[in-house]
């Protein structure tokens, strides 16, 4: 069980929470090739320590918010609250 | 194939004191027999250590990170199947101490793809075989799968994978409800129940196996072939020279090798950073535990794809229970209540009679997710650099024929033709192979 600190409700069980993903640049136009388009779709970070990502309160106020996490311990902290000798 | 000691029939020997005595101070013999037993038995012998530890070379002609089923596998089968021995298997911890010794010890192969469904047939195959091919007991009890259906949509599944594993000779059928209820009596076939059982899929051959003896038994078995097994040797990063692989450090000093297998599974991501290579892998936990032992009652081995759960009973009397993995990604190994509070609730409605059982221990360990449910095996645009990952939920069951398959990859220096659905390369062509027959699918 993790809590997810919603900006709008404060901290939440995650089952409250839609895991939405990191936050990934969409290829827009006409001139996207396929293999540019499948790199978006599969080519994840799975990163171990602080990152960036969105999460959706389906259980709550409804609505899409970032925050970071760390994926070993499961910390939360607001967007860009990172201390300066650890901000990687 | 091996079988080198497949063949070999204990013949009737001298057991008596006069022979253990002279056997006695010296290692002896590492083969594990009924005399063997008697001998060390009545002469208080020591057993040899299974493996040894070593200094760590210069130089091997494969490095294989993660000592884990799939690495030890491959190891075994690099020494017995192409004489390659020149072999280091690494390991940040000890053999088995990831997703090796923490999975819920099921073997199956009534998968959903005729690609999968083949090579998980052929895991079985090596499977059954094993304790006479490493000389190990594995404990295989072959006592049959039922994976349970709650929909109108998961029966028309069941029937379809029936229908491909027919097809395959892999001996599976659907029942129904009734049915269900003779082969386990436990189980609540009433539809009183929220989900009420519709059928099952029957696959008789599936069953369990103690994991933690197959991975001593291919350490042990591989060692005796010259494989160097390293516990506590992290690999802190490749060595690349014009895009080929020449080596790694580690925290026990460098190492030249031209070939570096990563078989670290839910680490795998962090093993490929080291060569700037993307995998469309997601780590995500998944939870297990075991409740005390009781008089065995569950024969098979139970699955319920719409309540989250598989259980099975060990030859201990515990239960076993798996769910499926947390629905966003971590590195995290911890329990959490929230597992054992919807464990429990499911593995309830199953089965109303086990509700007194208390729960003895809960873990959880790391599944590599691939986004159709199939593993990345083979080579990389790394030269030098392969890969056996993205094992997810199904990586025990597949330890055998992964490692024989990567064995073979490495010493052929060409796909091996069983794994040539599961390349890298699948992804930015668009050629998913769609396992639907995961453990971790909802139907």
């Amino acid at each position: 069980m993790i809590r997810i600190p919603c900006p709008n409700c404060g901290p939440r069980n995650s089952n409250e929470f839609r895991y939405s993903g990191e936050p990934r640049k969409r290829p827009v136009g006409d001139d996207v090739t396929p293999a540019e388009f499948r790199a978006y779709l599969y080519e994840h970070t799975n990163a171990l320590g602080w990152v960036k990502e969105n999460w959706y309160h389906s259980a709550g106020c409804r609505r899409f918010f970032q925050i970071e996490r760390h994926t070993l311990s499961n910390d939360c902290r607001p967007v860009g609250s990172a201390p300066q000798e650890s901000a990687s | 194939m091996s079988v080198r000691s497949a063949t070999e029939v204990p013949e009737i020997v001298d057991t008596s004191g006069q022979a253990s005595t002279q056997r006695r101070g010296s290692p002896g013999p590492a083969k594990y027999s009924a005399i063997n037993l008697v001998k060390k038995g009545l002469s208080h012998g020591e057993w040899p250590r299974t493996f040894h530890d070593h200094e760590l070379a210069k130089s091997y002609d494969v490095v294989i990170i993660g000592a884990g089923i799939h690495g030890l596998a491959a190891a075994y089968y690099l020494a017995s199947n192409h004489g390659i021995t020149n072999v280091a298997v690494l390991d940040k911890s000890y053999i088995g101490g990831g997703g090796s010794g923490r999975n819920t010890a099921i073997v199956r192969s009534n998968y959903l793809t005729p690609e999968g469904v083949s090579f998980y047939e052929r895991s079985m195959e090596l499977y059954r075989d094993l304790a006479l091919t490493l000389n190990f007991n594995v404990m295989f009890s072959e006592r049959g799968h039922l994976t349970l259906a709650h929909t109108d949509a998961s029966v028309r599944t069941m029937r379809w994978r029936a229908e491909v594993n027919k097809l395959l000779g892999v001996n599976s059928e659907l029942i129904d409800a009734q049915e269900v209820g003779r082969i386990e009596p436990r189980l609540d076939v009433s539809t009183n129940t929220r989900y009420p059982i519709l059928g099952a899929l029957y696959h008789p051959p599936g069953g369990t196996i103690r994991h933690d003896a197959v991975n001593w038994g291919y350490a042990r078995a591989a060692d005796k072939l010259g494989v160097q097994i390293h516990q506590n040797t992290e690999v802190l990063g490749i060595n690349t020279v014009g895009g080929k692989v020449t080596g790694v450090r580690t925290s026990r000093g460098e190492v030249s090798a031209p070939i570096v297998l990563n078989c670290t599974a839910g680490w795998a991501s962090l093993i490929c950073d080291m060569v700037g290579l993307k995998l469309p892998l997601i780590t995500h936990p998944l939870e297990a535990a075991v409740t005390e032992p009781v008089k065995v009652f569950l024969k098979s081995v139970v699955v319920s794809g719409s309540l989250h759960v598989y259980v099975s009973q060990t030859d201990r009397g515990e239960l076993v229970f798996g769910a499926s993995t947390a629905p966003y990604p971590s590195y995290s190994m911890r329990g959490s209540l929230e597992f054992t509070q919807e464990l429990a609730s499911h593995v309830i409605e199953l089965m109303p009679s086990v509700a007194g059982l208390r729960l003895m221990r809960q873990w959880a360990g790391l599944c590599d997710m691939t986004p159709d449910f199939s593993p990345i095996m083979g080579f990389t645009p790394v030269e030098g650099f392969f890969v056996d990952v993205g094992w997810g939920t199904y990586g025990f069951k597949a330890g055998p024929v992964s490692g024989e398959a990567m064995a073979k990859t490495i010493a052929d220096q060409m796909q091996a033709p069983i794994i040539s659905a599961f390349t890298y390369e699948r992804f930015p062509a668009g050629t998913l192979v769609g396992e639907k027959g995961a453990a971790s699918v909802g139907h």
